[in-house]
């Protein structure tokens, strides 16, 4: 059977019919005992069942998956990665995640397809410029790659921009992440799953969680669908789903869950080659590999786990995109969809043990999740071998909420949410 | 569009309307509140998947009011004048 993905093995199946091939991770099932379980088969979820393995060497490990992996928010993303943050906790926690995404394919042996094609945040008033330079002074400090940019810089990068002097969201530069990019978002999950199973995770998929076993008041494992699991740590990565979970667990979070929209047009030749943000907007567009035109957009204002997204913000995002690319006037859409994000009043997401000893948490990454999967899987794994925090995870323990150090990335870096 | 029934005005499209919060979350009164307390007013949230009942403002009137949804298929079974249960009384 051939394992390892490379030129020389593709040739070399190439020739005998593409039959060797071995399945990319294993489907067992489920054992009654592991050292650890994570619920979530998602990409937190996933790198964290990976790095559990590779960092800790803790091999004993169920993923739980109630659905299949990477169905829900990993498959559902504008797959943008970036790390342009204000606070320096935010800038330890993504500029970590964005480090090992540029190293991720080789590490996994799996193609994630990261482009370091640049990031452009744009500013649509002279008041936005003075926020954006104060922005790149703070993301500078903290040692992130970010540059600001006038709006000649702005025509050079983007040339299919509206700048006619009637423009309604007229450009007048903006902040720049060269290193910031995307990375192929089914990639991630597939490629993970695929490692984690290499080094003995079991994925189990079609496996949702009922309840939590419960013993002298820890979390001794879970009650599945497929039966009982038991093991001394559990780790959650679910979401926009972290609360239905928390209600089992017999505890709240300060999450409100809501559906994030995307939609992507039909194929076309090579257009627009980085990623552009319009925080005025909320428009999202960045275009894939493929020639669709991927386009993200603000939250929907209604608390929502219906995964399809209300019409006035789908609206509102295609309305700001044509006044900002009237060029894409023609185009037709062919899919829009929508996934359940968990959103945090300080718009920070929460790592940490939960106020059930022996669950630990990694959630709240609102809009963001996808950025920072490597960062997320790394610091929930550390928690689940180790039982405490690692120095970048610390600071977003859940504690914050009644300690009242909160880190406020919504007027930080001015996230749509 | 949705719909969403203002007790005040009817029907009217849901851009017309901004959330509020879940009903029933009551401010701590007094003075030796804990901050585990405060936290659990402040941030705390049951975030139901399924019935909900919830606080919405209608902008155009500027009245509040509770309306009762379902957070999955976004059905909404009926909305009322805020009661005692929502001020605390």
């Amino acid at each position: 059977m051939t394992r390892h993905y490379s030129a020389l093995s593709l040739f070399k199946e190439g020739l005998a019919g593409q039959k060797g091939w071995e399945k990319a991770w294993r489907s067992p099932e489920p054992k009654p005992r592991y050292d650890a379980i994570v619920i979530g088969g998602g990409g937190h979820g996933l790198a964290t069942a990976y790095y559990l393995a590779k960092n800790h060497g803790v091999t004993n490990v169920a993923l739980l998956e109630k659905g299949w992996i990477g169905g829900g928010n990993t498959g559902r993303n504008t797959t943008v990665v970036r790390s342009n943050y204000f606070y320096p906790e935010s800038a330890a926690i993504y500029g970590l995640a964005h480090s090992l995404y540029k190293t991720l394919s080789k590490d996994l042996n799996y193609n994630v397809m990261f482009s370091a094609r640049g990031i452009l945040t744009l500013a649509h008033s002279e008041a936005a410029m003075e926020t954006a330079a104060r922005s790149v002074n703070a993301i500078q400090v903290n040692g992130i790659d970010c540059e600001l940019f006038s709006v000649e810089d702005v025509r050079r990068v983007v040339p299919i921009y509206n700048f006619s002097p009637d423009a309604r969201y007229p450009a007048y530069g903006g902040t720049w992440q060269p290193s910031g990019g995307t990375a192929r978002h089914d990639a991630v999950a597939w490629g993970y799953a695929r490692a984690a199973s290499r080094l003995g995770v079991d994925i189990i998929q079609n496996c949702e969680i009922t309840d939590f076993i419960i013993e002298n008041g820890r979390c001794r494992g879970v009650v599945t669908s497929r039966g009982a699991i038991r093991a001394e740590r559990t780790g959650m990565a679910v979401a926009g789903h972290s609360s239905v979970l928390a209600a089992k667990a017999g505890f709240r979070l300060p999450v409100n869950s809501y559906a994030l929209q995307a939609c992507v047009s039909e194929p076309v030749k090579p257009i627009l080659d980085t990623v552009v943000i319009s925080p005025d907007t909320g428009v999202y567009v960045s275009q894939s590999d493929k020639g669709e035109l991927v386009i993200g957009g603000a939250l929907d204002r209604i608390p929502s786990y219906g995964q399809r997204g209300n019409l006035p913000v789908l609206e509102g995002v295609i309305a700001g995109m044509l006044n900002m690319y009237p060029i894409f006037g023609q185009l037709k859409m062919m899919r829009q969809w929508a996934g359940i994000v968990d959103v945090v009043p300080d718009s920070s997401p929460i790592i940490g043990e939960s106020p059930l000893p022996g669950l630990f948490l990694n959630c709240g990454w609102g809009t963001g999740g996808f950025k920072a999967i490597p960062a997320g899987g790394t610091l929930l794994a550390h928690l689940l071998a180790t039982g405490g925090h690692h120095d970048i995870s610390r600071p977003f323990d859940l504690d914050r909420f009644a300690r009242g150090r909160l880190i406020d990335e919504a007027a930080g870096s001015g996230i749509a949410h | 569009m949705q719909l969403f029934p203002c007790p005040f005005c009817g029907p009217r499209e849901e851009s017309e309307f901004h959330y509020g919060g879940e009903a029933g979350n009551l401010r701590p009164d007094g003075g030796d509140v804990t901050a585990e307390r405060w936290a659990g007013y402040l941030h705390m949230r049951d975030n139901p998947k399924g019935p909900t009942r919830e606080i919405w403002v209608h902008l155009t009137c500027g009245e509040f009011f509770a309306m009762s949804r379902d957070s999955v298929n976004h059905k909404v079974s009926g909305s009322s004048v805020l009661g005692e249960a929502e001020h605390g009384a």
